[in-house]
């Protein structure tokens, strides 16, 4: 798996100071201040060969003393660097009280090498060492983290770099792995169990009397009261935008909290590569450096083509590599949670001691009825001049300028100038009544074949992968929602991103710089419905729990093509261990490869592989506790 | 420092020694990777008041449940304390689960205990999540003297802050006979109303004043009077709203 260089003839200058690391003095190290735990260890392995022992940590993030769970003492665990074409070995020790497992996230290997305990082996029992050995046969940046309980919340978890054997197809001078991760002083469980009480439980930022008010007066009490009815009928709420909050989280950057201000050093006019991994167990982030363009070259380990961005949203367990151009002394590395309820910060400087302004948290996003899957208005398109009304009404409640809409592309539709319509919402707003419009042609369309116009996709057999009728769904106990009008959301960057005036990378974006189709159109498609009950705090696929569906069965060779719907007004990052999918996101034969897509609301999207590895792979929503209560399968590949 | 090529592991094993997967075909052959059927159980006191006004009352309601999301058992708890006298005390304990996207049935028992002869009753009941966000309960009582009865309850949480949060509640007793032990009769027998403003110092821990009325009605109006008892009260609470 080789990858195939572009630009072939760039000359690398590129410095990669974690092969220093091996042999120079720490200070050299580019993970200085690396890492919370013990100072002596090394933070950046290399190699072929690794020893690795997974215990308890004492660790004080907040001010109280907390068992970590760590690898080698360290939080998140240290750098592993492999080298592409190696065989690696790496023997985890567990000194636990409990069983443990190392899964190596995104990394193509054999399945009884993949540590998801249950599927692929039986874990690692305490006082137990286990071998992982396989051959890596990729490159790019990846990480990996404890399949076992809720271990990886907290703190096993650590990044992965795997270094290409050829030429890179970009230059840079320096390589910082800048890991966010989201830590807790209570117990996992008890998190999950408090959301099982009230699941709103950690959600400060509710709508309120204070809102009410406000959103009276911008948009009349009648709108306002309209609003409030129309959610409150529904029983759901638009504030809900992530389970666990910074009411209980600390967002780490590198194990550093903000004050804590984790700094990566360049020298001005450097190349920097910034190597971005949510490790998170649950948080969203949405990552600027202001002053800083970005340009994406990777995603989820694979190169892309280059884009230059202001500003991304990083789903749990995806990774996005991207090249900076520091010219002044200092720079905050910024990464907000998608609810606003805090931030990861750290600083990319000249030298050590020095920090750039921290900018205000951007406003609350609220849910809207395309987070419903009620298809909505046509411009919720992350194309600047086409911002739907909501997003600007965000905005304003911020004092913040909006700006002026401009017509919206899809449908020429502009709400600011029709008479008596509420601007943030589609209560009472009847699309099928409304002479001339055709709300959502792009989404429609696209919702009905995913991923790409009809032409291009031929129709193949689809069956839902628990053999179950989504209008079934309706009313169960396990689901809340059912998107009716599911659309094709990948060019949009996210709830609280679009519109908000600044560059945002969205999937659309994302074009590998190789073919990646070499495998052709997929022979049949399976459907996953994303279900799952808020008030209950309830979630699986297709209205089931893994404990309620067997395995979902695939040939081996097949070529299949996964198609998600979202019916949730959550984003949920669906991981597919063992293997590469390509994104079908209108790139022609260059779809992006991915092991993560973090789904939108309402969004219907697909992704196609072929299933050249025999096992059993999870299939599961990467937001830990979800996970842990069920949103997971097994793909059964033989 | 680096560990290349360092420390072999003494224990190290390969996949392949490990015990085999008993049913290859099986979603999960080494076991379950998790437990989606946890048992969570939590205890919530939604009123622990002190009623003050023409006379003055200790009052408590709360429950407790257990269980996984299909299948749960709930206790309830409530009365009130005068005078070394509990009166409205009704124990319940049910057996719950889902039957929609908001709503449980609940069937069980249930057991007036207090300072006046104990009743037994059946008892089956619908609780849920109603549009609007109305927390509401109906429940049916029946006796194994053909008595039956009836309760219904209703509680709404306005976020005046994210903090601050107004409660109005109401709870209505019916019953179909006179149950003059009991002071009971037919008919609407009382109610219970309250409006509640709780902060939440944290979710679990929220102390609350507000107002409280009681009525009785019909038979039971005519037996408190007799017994020289307000029949319309309205007094001022303070409290705690608690849970765990």
């Amino acid at each position: 798996m080789s990858k195939n260089i572009r630009c072939g003839t760039l000359g690398r200058r590129q410095f990669v100071e974690g092969l220093a690391v091996a042999t120079a003095a720490t200070a050299l190290s580019p993970t200085r201040g690396w890492a919370t735990g013990e100072g002596s260890r090394p933070s950046t392995l290399l190699g072929d060969r690794f020893d690795l022992t997974v215990g308890s940590t004492p660790l004080n993030v907040t001010g109280r003393s907390r068992l970590a769970t760590t690898v080698n003492g360290l939080l998140p665990g240290p750098i592993l660097r492999f080298r592409e074409g190696d065989l690696v070995t790496l023997n985890v020790r567990n000194t636990l009280q409990e069983p443990t497992s190392i899964h190596w996230h995104g990394i193509v290997l054999p399945n009884a090498m993949d540590g998801v305990p249950g599927l692929t082996f039986r874990g690692i029992m305490p006082g137990e060492t286990f071998t992982y050995r396989f051959p890596v046969r990729q490159s790019g940046t990846y990480w990996y983290h404890s399949h076992s309980g809720m271990q990886e919340q907290t703190g096993l978890y650590g990044p992965l770099i795997l270094e290409p054997r050829g030429r890179e197809p970009y230059l840079y001078d320096r390589d910082h792995v800048v890991m966010l991760s989201d830590w807790t002083d209570e117990d996992p469980m008890t998190i999950v169990s408090n959301l099982k009480q009230q699941s709103d439980y950690y959600n400060f930022g509710q709508r309120s009397l204070g809102t009410f008010l406000k959103d009276t007066k911008r948009d009349g009490l009648a709108a306002t009261v309209d609003d409030r009815l129309m959610w409150g009928q529904m029983r759901m709420s638009p504030t809900d935008i992530m389970d666990v909050s910074g009411a209980t989280y600390t967002f780490l950057m590198n194990g550093k909290a903000p004050g804590a201000n984790w700094t990566g050093l360049f020298d001005p006019g450097q190349r920097v590569r910034l190597r971005f991994i949510n490790g998170s167990s649950m948080s969203t982030f949405d990552i600027r450096i202001p002053g800083l363009e970005m340009t994406v070259v990777q995603a989820d380990g694979s190169d892309v083509d280059p884009v230059a961005v202001e500003e991304f949203r990083i789903g749990v367990a995806e990774t996005y590599d991207v090249i900076v151009r520091p010219t002044q002394s200092a720079y905050t590395i910024f990464a907000q949670a998608e609810d606003r309820s805090g931030y990861a910060r750290g600083t990319l400087a000249a030298r050590e001691g020095l920090a750039a302004a921290v900018p205000p948290l951007d406003p609350r996003p609220l849910r809207t009825m395309t987070d419903m899957g009620m298809g909505g208005m046509a411009h919720g398109g992350s194309s600047p001049g086409g911002i739907g009304t909501h997003k600007m009404d965000d905005m304003d409640k911020q004092g913040t300028p909006a700006t002026p809409p401009g017509p919206a592309p899809t449908s020429g539709m502009d709400h600011s100038k029709m008479p008596g319509m509420p601007q943030q919402d589609m209560s009472g707003m009847d699309h099928s009544k409304m002479p001339g419009m055709s709300h959502d042609m792009n989404g429609m369309d696209q919702g009905k074949m995913p991923g790409a116009p009809a032409a291009q996709q031929a129709i193949i057999p689809t069956s839902n992968a628990d053999g179950v009728d989504p209008k079934s769904l309706a009313g169960k106990p396990s689901v809340d929602n059912v998107a009716m009008e599911p659309r094709n959301r990948l060019a949009e960057a996210g709830d609280g991103l679009d519109g908000n005036g600044r560059r945002t990378l969205t999937y659309a974006d994302l074009r590998s710089i190789k073919p990646t189709t070499q495998g052709g159109p997929p022979t049949r498609a399976i459907e996953f419905h994303l279900t799952g009950n808020m008030q209950r705090w309830i979630w699986g696929f297709n209205g089931k729990k893994f404990s309620e569906a067997g395995p979902i069965a695939v040939k081996l060779g097949e070529r299949i093509r996964f198609v998600l719907i979202n019916d949730t007004m959550m984003e949920h990052p669906i991981h597919l261990h063992g293997y590469l999918f390509e994104v079908e996101n209108n790139q022609g034969n260059r779809l992006p490869l991915k092991h993560t897509i973090n789904v939108k609301p309402g969004e219907r999207m697909s992704f196609v592989f072929t299933a050249d590895a025999p096992g059993h792979w999870a299939f599961h929503c990467h937001l830990l506790y979800h996970m842990e209560m069920g949103m997971f399968r097994t793909v059964l590949v033989s | 420092m680096v560990a290349i090529g360092l420390v072999p592991a003494a224990q190290a094993q390969m996949a392949a020694d490990h015990s085999m997967p008993s049913a290859p075909s099986s979603a999960a052959p080494f076991g379950a990777p998790f437990d989606d059927e946890h048992i969570f159980y939590h205890a919530v006191l939604d009123q622990l008041e002190g009623r003050f006004g023409a006379n003055n009352s200790f009052r408590w309601e709360g429950e407790a449940w257990g269980g996984t999301d299909e299948n749960r058992i709930w206790l309830k708890s409530e009365g009130e304390l005068s005078q070394g006298l509990v009166s409205d005390g009704i124990q319940q304990l049910f057996y719950s689960r889902p039957i929609s996207t908001y709503f449980d049935a609940q069937v069980g028992a249930r057991y007036d205990l207090d300072s006046l002869p104990g009743r037994g009753w059946g008892a089956f009941g619908i609780e849920g999540l109603a549009p609007l966000f109305f927390k509401v309960a109906a429940t049916g009582y029946v006796s194994g003297d053909g008595h039956l009865a009836a309760r219904l309850e209703a509680s709404y949480d306005l976020l005046l802050t994210q903090r601050l949060i107004l409660q109005p509640q109401i709870e209505m007793n019916f019953y179909t006979k006179d149950d003059p032990a009991r002071h009971i009769g037919s008919g609407l027998s009382d109610i219970d109303a309250g409006l509640r403003l709780r902060y939440e110092i944290s979710r679990k821990f929220a102390p609350y004043a507000g107002v409280v009325y009681q009525g009785k009605f019909g038979g039971t109006a005519d037996f408190a009077r007799a017994e020289g008892e307000a029949t319309n009260e309205v007094r001022f609470v303070l409290g705690v709203r608690t849970w765990w």
